[in-house]
This record gives structure tokens, sequence and C-alpha cells, in this order.
């Protein structure tokens, strides 16, 4: 009797932790890359309720602007698939050029940006009519896209090169390239699009760029007690709309760092799965999601108070991860 | 599907509204890979064909990768090829070499040609850098501030599969030793390291080589390794000749490490983690082979004077020599880890795998093995062992 009671008050309390906590039903996707799988994890229930089969090794993955379709970079399948989210089924391939590992889907929910690892050219492709419109070459090993809240400018990063490639989203044409640190990933605009943010995994440091004059304003490094620099290895940044926070996962660190996005400092690190990746934020950005590559899983964060406060068993090396309200 | 793209695609790089970039001032930079042929010495072991590009294939890939960043920064890297004949003087060929003004030599030769290379005065006007000798002596004895080593020493090699045999708790090793000189500085590295790690040589054989052990390995090798209580066969066995007929001949069932079996190399084909698939790939598509760890060396050595020249847009081999030591000089370099020099004795700093033919075993150094500066200093010389000065 007294079990049961427990159970229930248990039951009811946690009934109204999820429904507090996050008011919108929302849906998590994560690509596995060595299972060639998506999971789908459930904003609520923070549970896996389905794993879908894509292309081989899957890593970016981006949503249309509407949210209807899942755009998947299949890498070793050397395309660009289309998911139908209604349906889960493939709709089509686009032809990304090869290897490809990032992308980044144009404001105008049109022309994607697709940057080819092995090639060392981005290539744009219209999703519509489903052609390549342009391919631009830039540094070895294309890594990182972004492109800017106006949709001007597209960001590229080469991890060999150890560059930020600038292209102009008219014509094509570099506009400019800057030298960062060692092996380059990740790059991300803020919401106004003033500041450009670039992570460099092997430099273990963050280049924050002013867009327009494209010159480096501030370089962050990390420093977490007990672990040797050389494994702080920062690599997917994730900033808030509020302009307040940016969140820099550190890779074999383990750790995602807490940075004042105003300021520059680091405030906290927050210990989530092994080989952490990238990040994907709730609807209402109090949750955030962190790939977890070699744990196999995906951490929850809890904003609001900085904890993390659930992980979540997925596929084999998890890496990208959206969410669709 | 490529033919598509080419007639899509409005390839173009542009730099007409970068102010910087009209302003830099053009670099060119030119390496010479230095390298003379050798013998191949007959191996029983020989069912892989010799690879008689290894090293240069590395060093062509890492000029490759130099231009692919120097482009968009007005600098450009060549690259001179200079193959010595057999009885050829590789001296006179050096000479030559710096009289033409060139500054960056990379050099693929054995340790008695470097060595002569390095007693010239001439060789004090270039950087060297080292992707053919493993001595130790390069690193503990010989070293000169111009002289930088991207292949690992032995002393490295064996440290890295020590740590490891130690973490395993297998102690007690079983040295079997082949004929060669080479094969006798892999062993001696090998018990150093095991005096360093605490690990003990339990037996130490000779292997001669009189016979061929593909037809008697089955017979000879459960007696040569009878009565002897070790927990791991450590062969040196350097061009491959019986190493491999010791594997699941011995009297009981021992692992067998060293030059065979589970091998420390600096590159294998194995690795992928770190983003190296892109680095075997573009290696495979340029040469149809897999990387080897001289190939490795060699892109590491070019890369590296890539990147000292890219930051410091300066070229002679001081500025580089002095970029390459500071600390401002890091590669990525495909190990997970950023590579730099030692300013001791000139070695890169690396990772050394692990490596069964199929699988990752291990990435040494391994957990647990701690220095005070950077656990990849737990591999090799380490600054107080070193007798040259600077």
């Amino acid at each position: 009797m007294f079990k049961n009671i427990s159970r229930a008050v248990l039951l009811s309390s946690s009934l109204l932790i999820a429904a507090g906590s996050t008011a919108n039903a929302y849906t998590v996707y994560i690509s596995n890359e060595k299972d060639n799988t998506i999971s789908v994890i459930d904003g609520h229930s923070l549970e896996v309720t389905k794993t879908m089969e894509v292309g081989e090794r899957p890593r970016g993955i981006t949503l249309s602007k509407d949210y209807s379709k899942l755009f998947i970079c299949a890498s070793d399948s050397d395309t660009v698939q289309v998911m139908d989210l209604a349906t889960g089924k493939i709709l089509h391939d686009l032809p990304s050029g090869d290897d490809p590992e990032q992308f980044s889907l144009h404001p105008d929910n049109r022309r994607l940006f697709i940057a080819n690892e092995d090639d060392n050219i981005v290539t744009v492709v219209d999703t519509e009519s489903r052609t390549v419109i342009a391919q631009v070459d830039v540094g070895v090993e294309p890594e990182g896209m972004a492109i800017s809240p106006d949709g001007k400018i597209a960001v590229n990063t080469s991890e060999t090169t150890n560059m930020v490639h600038w292209i102009d989203t008219e014509t094509y044409q570099l506009i400019d390239n800057t030298l960062v640190d060692q092996r380059p990933r990740h790059v991300e605009f803020n919401k106004e699009g003033t500041v450009l943010w670039a992570s460099a995994e092997i430099g273990g440091t963050v280049s924050i760029f002013d867009t327009a004059t494209r010159i480096e304003k501030k370089k962050i490094s990390f420093n977490i007690k007990g672990i040797h620099k050389d494994r702080i290895q920062p690599v997917g940044v994730k900033l808030t709309s509020d302009g307040k926070y940016a969140f820099v996962a550190l890779g074999p660190a383990n750790h995602i760092a807490v940075v004042d996005a105003n300021t520059f400092e680091v405030k906290d690190y927050l210990l989530v799965g092994r080989r952490v990746w990238h990040m994907a934020f709730s609807p209402d950005e109090k949750r955030m999601f962190t790939t977890n590559g070699v744990s196999g899983d995906v951490s929850v964060v809890d904003i609001p108070s900085m904890k993390v406060i659930k992980s979540i068993k997925v596929g084999r090396y998890p890496w990208g991860a959206v969410v669709k309200p | 599907m490529h033919l598509l793209f080419v007639c899509l695609s409005l390839v173009a790089i542009s730099y007409s509204s970068s102010i910087a970039f009209a302003a830099m001032e053009p670099i060119k930079t030119k390496i010479v890979y230095l390298t003379k042929k050798v013998k191949l010495q007959p191996a029983l072991s020989n069912l892989d064909a010799p690879i008689l590009d290894e090293g240069v294939q590395g060093v062509r890939l890492g000029i490759a990768d130099n231009n692919g960043t120097g482009r968009f920064m007005k600098i450009t890297y060549e690259l001179e090829e200079k193959i010595v004949p057999f009885e050829g003087d590789v001296e006179a060929a050096f000479k030559e070499i710096v009289a033409a003004g060139n500054k960056f030599v990379v050099s693929n030769l054995k340790e008695d040609s470097l060595k002569r290379l390095m007693a010239l005065p001439e060789s004090k006007q270039v950087l060297l850098f080292n992707i053919g000798a493993r001595e130790n002596v390069f690193r503990s004895n010989l070293c000169r501030s111009n002289v930088f080593h991207t292949l690992p020493s032995r002393a490295m090699l064996a440290d890295a599969l020590v740590q490891f045999l130690i973490k395993k708790r297998w102690e007690k090793l079983f040295l079997i030793t082949g004929p060669r000189k080479e094969d006798l500085a892999f062993s001696n590295a090998i018990k150093r390291s095991s005096h360093k790690f605490g690990a003990k040589i339990v037996a130490e054989k000779a292997w001669t080589g009189e016979h061929d052990a593909r037809r008697t390995a089955q017979a000879e090798v459960p007696l040569f390794t009878q009565g002897v209580d070790y927990d791991v066969l450590v062969v040196s066995d350097e061009i491959g000749d019986f190493g491999d007929y010791l594997l699941y001949r011995t009297w009981e069932p021992k692992v067998v490490a060293g030059t065979q079996g589970l091998v420390p190399a600096a590159w294998h084909r194995t690795v992928e983690q770190w983003g190296a698939v892109q680095l075997q790939n573009r290696f495979n598509k340029l040469t149809k082979r897999w990387m080897t760890p001289k190939d490795y060396a060699g892109w590491a050595a070019s890369r590296a004077i890539g990147e000292a020249v890219l930051r410091a847009r300066k070229n002679d081999p001081k500025s580089v020599e002095d970029y390459l030591l500071s600390d401002k000089f890091q590669l990525a370099a495909f190990k997970g880890r950023k590579l730099t020099f030692r300013p001791w004795n000139g070695q890169m700093r690396q990772t050394i795998a692990l490596a069964a033919p199929r699988s990752l075993v291990s990435t040494s150094p391994q957990e647990g093995f701690l220095h005070r500066v950077t656990d990849l200093d737990t591999l090799g010389y380490d600054a107080p062992e070193v007798k040259c000065g600077k």
C-alpha cells in the first residue's frame, strides 16, 4: 500500500517536472556516425522513441525552415539525404559532392552550403531543383559551415589549412580568408550576425571575429583542473538567442564550457559524456542536448540551473543534433 | 556525376576585396627531398611488394597541403626530388643542393649517410629534416638545433610498446634478436625501455636465420621458445625476415610483439580516429597504397616547414628554426594532439600507435605514465638524458 502511494507520488511529481520545465512538445534528432542511423528523442519523456536507418556515416544534420524535412550529410554515401519527417522516409538525395560533412541552409530555405571534406570544395545545392549551383574552392579538408542571419555571407572552416573562408553568397567568390589556430571545426554566428565564433580543435581555442571587419576580437582558451590542456579540444559551439551564453563542446575533455557571450569569460564547465561533439537547444532554450561520441549517449543540460540532468543512450558515435519544435 | 559538377560549377577564387591579401608580399619556399637508393635485403616474409617511393609520397602530399593554404596567403611551396643512385655520392649531392641556395632538406637517408652529411660544414647552412633514420644517437648525442626528426626514434617506439605491456601487466619479456645491426639496435631500445618502466627481460636469444623459416618454423620455433617462463615474446626483426613466423608457433600460447605481431608505429593503416581517415584517403588517392611511418614523417616534415613559413611569414632557415622551436609552433597531424618539437634534440613529439595487422590495439603514451611537462615526453629521450648541448 505504502509502496503504491509513494510510486503514485513519484509518478505525478515527475510528470509535473516534465510539464513544468518544457511546455511544448519537441523532438530531438541525433545522427549516429557509426550506426548509419538517426535516433529520435521525445522532448517530454527524454527517451528514444525511434531509430531510423539512413545513409553511411551520417554526421551534419539540419532542418528545413518549416521543420518538415531533415537534411542529412551521409558522408560515406557521398550524398545529402532529404528525409520527410512526417513519414520518416527518405524523399531523395541531393548532389552534394564527395564526403559532405557539415552544411548550412541559407535563410532563403533553398540553397544548401555543403562542406566537402575530401575535395577542398564548398558545394552550393539548390534543394528544390536538386542541382549544384556553384562550387567554391577552399582550403584542405573543409569542415564547418555557417551562414550569416542576413544571408549575405557563408563561412567555412578548413581543418588542415587552418582558415576561416568568407564567401559571398551572391557571387560565390571568396571575400576573405583568415587564419585561426590548428584544426578549425565549427563556426557559429550570433543572432544579430555581428560576431562569428570559430572553434580550433587541436589549437584548443575559440576565436571570435567581428563580422564587419573580419578581425579577430578575442581568443578564448580553456582550463579544466585535472585535464591536460592537449585534451581540451573545442568542437561544437552554440549561442543562446538572448545573447547571454555561448556553450563550447570540448571533445575528449568530456566537458561543455559555459562562456559569457558578452565578456567572453568562461563561467563554468559541465561534465557530460565522452568526446562531446555538438549541441542543440530545446525551443525555449531551457534545455540543451549534447552528442557524446565515445560514450554513445546524449547528455541533457538544464540551462537555468546549469546542471546535467540526464544521459540518454543512443546509437554508436552520436555526432549531430537538431531540435524540431 | 563529376562531369555535371564541373559544368555547373562556378569555381572561382577572388581576393579583390581583401585589402590584407593585396598588401601581402609573395613568398616562395623550396624543399629538397634527398634519398639514396639502397639494395633491398631479401626477406622471408615477402608477401608485400617492397615500396620504392616510401617517404617521398608523404613529402609530396605535405607540399600539396601546404599549397592548399599557401594560395590564400600568397605563399607557394615547391619540391625538388634528388635520388642518389646505389653507388652514388650523397655528400656531393648534398653539397650541390646547398650550393644552389636551398635552405630546407628532407633527408630520407640511413644512419651512415646522415652522419656523413651532418659532419659537413654545409649542413649548418640548411634545416635538415630526418625521416629516414630511427637511430637513438641522433636524439641523444648527435643532436643539433638545425636538425629535426619527424620520424620517431627506436627509443620512442620501444617506450610506447613497453608502456603498454606494463599497463597490461605483461612484464616478463623474452627477447629474440635478428642478425642485423638494426635488430640489435631495436633490442637495445627494448632493454632501455624495460629498465625505464620496470619490465623484465627474462630471456634473450639470437635468431641466426640460417634456414628458410617458411619451411621449418613449425618444427623449430617451439623448441626455440621452450623452457622460459615469460609473458610476451618480443622480436627484433626490422626487415621482416622471420618475425612473422614466430606467431602461433611458440611452445606456449604467448603473445608476440615488437617488429612483428603487435607493433609500435608512428602511423599505420588502422589509424582512423582524429580525422586520420581523411589523411589516409588523401594519401591513398595520390599513391594507391597505404601510408607508412616514413611517409607520415615526410608529410609531417613538409607540413612543419609549411606552418612555420605561413605563421612567421619568413622563410630564412633561422626564422623557421626559431619558430619551430618556439611555443608558438603546433601542428595538427591527425593524432588527436598538437605535435611540437623537443627543443633539446629536435625530435617531434608524437603519440605512437600499437597496431595488429588489422586493428588498432592502443595508442601510447598510456594513461598513468606521467611527466611534469607533457606525457608525450615519456616516449624517447627526455631533456636530462640528452648529452648534446644545443
